[in-house]
C-alpha cells in the first residue's frame, strides 16, 4: 500500500500597518537597529500597550476574505517564555477567543483541479525582535525594531496531501493578503513566513506521528523542505523506525534539516488573558463597512479575466494572483485593445525581464500604457513582432515611449510592395544557384529552403521587411 | 508649618504665609532628621525639589498657579519619574534611573506638586508590613518597634511622622489602606481604571490601582483631582468623566445609608478594633447617616482567589527583568540560562520568588483550571456580593485591618498569617471598588484604621463620608512623637 502524506500550515503574516501592534514605533523594514524600538517595544517598567485598531481592521478583512466567521469579541492572551530577543517575557497573542474563526480557502493545481483548504482559524498577535549573532564576539546583539510587529497567524487545517498543493495554498494565501491590501508580500523581508506540519500513513490509517518545520521564508524552499520532510519520514517508517515529534529547522543553502526541539522539552507557555488590555469587541456595523470595502478578490477577478477578456485559465490565474499584475493587466489591455496580446507579453517578455532583476511589475519601467501602444504598433502593421522586442528593450532602458523609439530608430516596417520587390529580385538575382536548387527540389523540401530566402530579405531589410509581404513575393517570385 | 494638612498648606500658600520654597526646606530638614530612623524614602531628591519650588513660587508670583501649586509630595518608588532611581524596592531596580515619568507623576507636576522623593515599599508592592524591601523596613512613627504596614509603608510613614504633608501610593489587596489604617493617616484606593496605570510598574495588571495618602479626605480629594482621568496610554483606564471631587465635601450625610457587612465583623475580631469600628458608626448616625446589616458570602473566598491571581499576574509582569536591557545582572554569566538564573536569583527577594513560583504554578498546564480559572469565578461571586449590597446601601464599613501595627519581624517567616492582614481589603480589589481608610482613634497608643468602600466611581462620596467623620472628630490630627523642630 501506498503512502499518503498530510500537510497542515500555520503561516504568520505581518500587517502592513504604518505603527506596530501595541506602540505608536514605526514597522518600516531595515532601520538602525533598536531605532524602532520605544519604550513599550523595550518593555520598560511601567509602560503598558494600548492596541493599534488598524491592525484589527486588517485581520477582519482578512477573515471576511476567506468567508470566515468574525468573532465580535476576542482576547489577547500572554504566552509566557524567557527569550533575550522577547522582551517582556511573554508574547501578546491570542488563543482560546480569535478574531476570525473557521473558513476556507479554494485552490487550483497545474492540471486545473482543485482542492478546498479549511481554514482553522486565524489570530491577532505581535513579533518578537531579532537575536544577531554576527559581529559580536561571543556575544548576541538584540535588535528590537521588529518586535511588536503585527501578525496574523493562520492556521489550516491537515487538508493539504502533496507539496504542489501547500504551495499552492501559500500562493494563493500571498495573492489573497496582498490583493486586499494588509500584507506587502515581500517574503525576503520576512512578511510571509510558513511552518509546515508534516506527516505521513498508509492511506486509511490514521494520522501518523507530525513534525514541524519552522519559518520557511520562500516558496520554493517550502517545496523542497516539504520534500525532504516526506522522504525522511518515509525512509524512517520503512526502515522500522518511528518518527519523533519535533520542531525542525531546514536550511535552504544546503537543502539539508535538522531537529531543533522535541516534545520533551516544549515549554508550558502559561498561558493566560492580557489583564493590560480590553477584549476586542467588532459590531456588526463596523465588519460590514470592512466588508464594503473590500476589493475584488483573486478569484473573482480570475474569473472576470477567463469570461471577459478570454484568457485561458492558466494565464488568468497568474495575472489574477497580484493585484498589481491585474491592474497593469487591464490598463495594457486597454491601451492596446487586445488582452490576450498583453497578457502573453506580460507572462513573457515582461516576467523574464522582471525576474531577471527581481522587481515587480509595479517597477516596471514600460507603463501599461507603453506595452499597450506597442501591442498597436505590431497589431496594425507599423512594427514586426521581432522589431517589437528590439523597441520593447529600448523602452525599459528609458528611451522613451515605443512610437517614440520606432520613429527615432527607423524601424517602421518596409510595407511599400514596390520597394519590397526590388529587394526580393535582387535576391533571386545574387542567388541563381540556390534558386535553381530550389526550383529542382521536391514541395518538402522546397518549404526547408524558403526558409533562405526570407532570411536575405529581412538581413537586406535589417528586419524591417513586412514577413507577410516578403513571403507572398517570394513564393510568386520563385515559383515564376 | 509641618503639622498642617495639605488643604491648610495650600490656602497658606495661595496668602503668602511662606514660599513653596520654604516649605518645601522645612520637610527636607524633616527628612534629615527622622528619615534615619523611619526609613521612610529610599531616595530624597532635595536639589530637584528646591528647584521645582522656586519655579512653582515664580509661577505663582506670574498668577499661573495650579492645582496642587508648591505643595510637596512623596511618590511611592513604584512609579517611573524620569532620571531619578526606581527601584520597585527591590534589588533588581537598584540602578534603573527611568526614562520617563508615570502618568501620575506627570499629571501632578503639571498641577504644580513638588517631590520631595520616593517612598519605601515592599519589594514590587509584595508585602504588607514593608519588611521585604531590599532597602530595609519602615519604621511605624507611632512605635518605631513596629511595622508600618505595606506595600506602601513608606508613604504611610512619611506622612504619619510629617516627612510629607502628602503622597501617592498603589493598593493591589489593602497596599494603600493597611498601612493608612496602621500609620493613622487616610488613604484612598480609586475604582480600577480611575486613576492611569502608564508608568507605575506593574504586580498584577488587573488589581493594581495609584491611590492618595495624607491626613485628610479633603487632602485626598485634592489630590485625587490631579491625579484621577483617562489616559490613552492605558486601555484599562476608563474614559469616564472626572468628578469635582472637593465640591462633593459639603459634609452633609443625612439619608446616607451605610451597610455593615457581617463578614467584616467575625466572631475573632479584636474586640477592641470592633469598638473602635462602631464608634464611627455612632458618629456618622448622629450626622444623620442610617446603618443596614448586609452580607457579603463570598468575601471570604477573596484571600485565596487574590493569592492566585495576583501571583499569576505577577509571575508574568516580572518576567521582563530579565537581566537583559536593564536592571540587575548577574556577573560574568556562562550562558543564557545562567543569566536569567542567577540575574533574577539574586535581585529578586524571597516574597517576590515566592509569589513568582506560586503564580507559575497556578498558571502551569493542568492546573490553571483548578486554579487560575476557578479564582476568576469567585472575582465574579464577590462582584455580585458587592452589587446586591449596593442595591441596599450607599457604602459598606467595616475595619481596615484585622489588626493594629504589629512587631518588626513578628511574621516574618509565616507568610500565610502576613496574608491574612489583608483580609478586610483583598475582596475590594477583586471588585474593582473604591475604598477609603480613615484614622479611627488608638489602641494602646496605635492608630485604628475604619475602611468605607462604595460603589463604581463614588470616589466622591466616599471621601464626603470621611470629611464629614473628619469634621466632627480629631483623630486624623494627632502626630507621633518623633521630637525635633517643627
Amino acid at each position: 500500500m501506498s503512502w499518503e502524506t498530510v500537510i497542515g500550515l500555520e503561516v504568520h503574516v505581518q500587517l502592513a500597518t504604518r505603527t506596530k501592534i501595541f506602540s505608536g514605533a514605526s514597522t518600516a523594514f531595515g532601520a538602525e537597529p533598536n531605532s524602532q524600538a520605544c519604550l513599550i517595544d523595550m518593555a520598560m517598567p511601567g509602560t503598558l500597550p494600548v492596541v493599534n485598531h488598524e491592525a484589527i481592521r486588517n485581520a477582519v478583512r482578512f477573515g471576511l476574505a476567506i468567508g470566515a466567521k468574525i468573532n465580535q469579541r476576542s482576547v489577547f492572551e500572554r504566552k509566557n517564555y524567557f527569550y533575550p530577543d522577547l522582551p517582556k517575557g511573554y508574547q501578546t497573542t491570542q488563543l482560546e477567543a480569535p478574531i476570525v474563526g473557521a473558513g476556507e480557502v479554494e485552490i487550483r493545481l497545474e492540471d486545473g483541479s482543485t482542492r478546498t483548504v479549511r481554514i482553522h482559524h486565524a489570530h491577532l498577535e505581535e513579533d518578537a525582535g531579532k537575536s544577531l549573532h554576527e559581529d559580536f564576539h561571543g556575544m548576541t546583539g538584540i535588535d528590537l525594531n521588529r518586535a511588536g510587529t503585527p501578525l496574523i497567524e493562520i492556521v489550516t487545517e491537515p487538508d493539504m496531501r502533496t507539496a504542489e498543493e501547500a504551495v499552492a495554498f501559500a500562493r494563493k494565501l500571498h495573492a489573497l493578503v496582498t490583493s486586499i491590501g494588509i500584507c506587502d508580500g515581500d517574503m525576503s523581508q520576512g512578511s510571509m513566513r510558513f511552518d509546515v506540519n508534516v506527516s505521513v500513513r498508509k492511506s486509511g490509517d490514521p494520522l501518523g506521528t507530525r513534525t514541524e518545520t519552522k519559518n520557511l521564508n520562500s516558496f520554493r524552499f517550502m517545496e523542497k523542505a516539504i520534500a525532504l520532510e516526506i522522504r525522511r519520514q518515509i525512509d524512517l517508517l520503512e526502515d522500522g523506525g518511528t518518527v519523533q515529534q519535533e520542531t525542525r529547522l531546514y536550511n535552504g543553502d544546503s537543502n539539508t534539516a535538522r531537529a531543533m526541539r522535541t516534545k520533551e522539552d516544549a515549554n508550558d507557555y502559561r498561558y493566560f488573558p492580557c489583564p493590560d488590555l480590553l477584549p476586542v469587541e467588532i459590531t456588526e456595523d463596523d465588519i460590514e463597512a470592512l466588508r464594503a470595502s473590500l476589493p475584488e478578490l483573486p478569484d473573482a477577478r480570475r474569473d472576470r479575466f477567463t469570461r471577459d477578456f478570454g484568457l485561458p485559465d492558466y494565464d488568468a490565474e497568474i495575472i489574477s494572483a497580484s493585484r498589481d499584475m491585474s491592474d497593469y493587466f487591464e490598463q495594457a489591455a486597454e491601451h492596446a485593445g487586445d488582452a490576450k496580446l498583453a497578457a502573453n507579453w506580460m507572462l513573457g517578455e515582461m516576467s523574464a525581464r522582471l525576474n531577471a532583476e527581481e522587481i515587480g511589475i509595479g517597477k516596471s519601467p514600460v507603463s501599461a500604457a507603453h506595452l499597450g501602444q506597442l501591442i498597436q504598433r505590431i497589431k496594425d502593421g507599423t512594427i514586426s513582432s521581432k522589431i517589437a522586442k528590439q523597441v520593447f528593450d529600448a523602452c525599459w532602458q528609458g528611451n522613451g515611449s515605443p512610437d517614440e523609439i520606432i520613429e527615432r530608430e527607423g524601424l517602421k516596417q518596409v510595407s511599400d510592395t514596390g520597394e519590397l520587390e526590388k529587394i526580393v529580385d535582387g535576391i533571386i538575382a545574387d542567388n541563381a544557384e540556390q534558386v535553381a536548387a530550389f526550383k529542382a527540389a521536391d514541395e518538402k523540401k522546397q518549404k526547408k529552403m524558403f526558409g533562405f530566402f526570407v532570411g536575405q530579405a529581412m538581413k537586406a531589410t535589417q528586419g524591417k521587411a513586412n514577413p507577410q509581404q516578403i513571403n507572398q513575393l517570394l513564393q510568386k517570385k520563385l515559383q515564376d | 508649618m509641618i503639622d498642617l494638612t495639605l488643604t491648610e498648606l495650600k490656602d497658606a500658600l495661595a496668602r503668602g504665609d511662606f514660599s513653596a520654597r520654604e516649605l518645601t526646606a522645612a520637610y527636607l530638614q524633616r527628612i534629615r532628621e527622622h528619615n534615619g530612623t523611619l526609613n521612610a524614602y529610599i531616595t530624597v531628591t532635595e536639589e530637584q525639589a528646591l528647584a521645582a519650588a522656586d519655579a512653582s513660587d515664580a509661577r505663582r508670583a506670574r498668577g499661573e498657579a495650579g492645582l496642587l501649586e508648591g505643595l510637596p509630595v512623596a511618590h511611592k518608588d513604584i512609579f517611573c519619574t524620569r532620571d531619578v532611581r526606581t527601584s520597585c524596592g527591590s534589588l533588581m531596580l537598584d540602578t534603573f534611573n527611568a526614562p520617563y515619568d508615570a502618568t501620575v507623576v506627570a499629571r501632578m507636576a503639571d498641577a504644580g506638586a513638588i517631590m520631595l522623593g520616593k517612598t519605601n515599599m515592599d519589594e514590587f508592592a509584595m508585602g504588607s508590613s514593608n519588611e521585604t524591601s531590599y532597602y530595609g523596613p519602615v519604621r511605624n512613627p507611632w512605635d518605631t518597634a513596629r511595622v508600618p504596614g505595606g506595600s506602601s509603608g513608606g508613604a504611610a510613614a512619611a506622612v504619619a511622622g510629617r516627612l510629607a504633608p502628602a503622597a501617592t501610593g498603589t493598593d493591589t489587596g489593602g497596599s494603600i489602606r493597611q498601612p493608612a489604617a496602621l500609620c493613622g493617616v487616610t488613604g484612598l484606593k480609586p475604582t480600577y481604571g480611575r486613576v492611569s496605570r502608564w508608568g507605575m510598574i506593574a504586580f498584577a495588571s488587573s488589581l493594581d490601582q495609584a491611590g492618595p495618602m495624607a491626613h485628610t479626605a479633603a487632602d485626598c480629594a485634592l489630590l485625587l483631582q490631579a491625579m484621577a482621568g483617562h489616559d490613552d496610554k492605558d486601555s484599562t483606564c476608563v474614559n469616564e468623566p472626572v468628578t469635582d471631587y472637593c465640591a462633593a465635601l459639603s459634609g452633609d450625610i443625612s439619608g446616607l445609608t451605610i451597610g455593615l457587612p457581617e463578614e467584616f465583623f467575625p466572631d475573632d475580631l479584636d474586640g477592641r478594633i470592633a469598638d473602635a469600628t462602631q464608634a464611627v458608626v455612632r458618629v456618622l448616625e448622629q450626622r444623620g447617616a442610617r446603618v443596614a446589616k448586609v452580607s457579603l458570602p463570598s468575601v471570604a473566598l477573596s484571600v485565596p482567589a487574590y493569592y492566585v491571581i495576583a501571583p499569576a499576574e505577577a509571575s508574568s509582569n516580572l518576567s521582563r527583568f530579565d537581566g537583559v536591557r536593564y536592571g540587575h545582572r548577574c556577573d560574568d554569566p556562562a550562558d543564557l540560562m545562567d543569566l536569567y538564573k542567577r540575574s533574577r536569583s539574586e535581585g529578586f527577594g524571597e516574597e517576590v520568588k515566592r509569589r513568582i513560583l506560586v503564580g507559575t504554578y497556578a498558571l502551569s498546564h493542568g492546573y490553571y483550571d483548578a486554579y487560575y480559572l476557578r479564582a476568576q469565578k469567585v472575582r465574579r461571586l464577590i462582584r455580585d456580593d458587592f452589587k446586591r449590597a449596593f442595591e441596599q446601601c450607599d457604602v459598606l464599613l467595616g475595619p481596615t485591618s484585622p489588626e493594629l501595627a504589629f512587631a518588626l519581624g513578628s511574621k516574618k517567616d509565616d507568610p500565610v498569617t502576613m496574608y491574612m492582614a489583608d483580609v478586610f481589603t483583598i475582596a475590594v480589589n477583586l471588585a474593582g471598588l473604591p475604598a477609603l481608610s480613615m484614622p479611627a482613634g488608638f489602641i494602646d497608643g496605635l492608630p485604628v484604621g475604619v475602611q468605607l468602600i462604595g460603589n463604581y466611581f463614588d470616589e466622591g462620596r466616599l471621601l464626603n463620608v470621611a470629611h464629614s467623620y473628619q469634621q466632627e472628630t480629631e483623630w486624623h490630627r494627632q502626630a507621633p512623637a518623633l521630637g525635633g523642630t517643627a
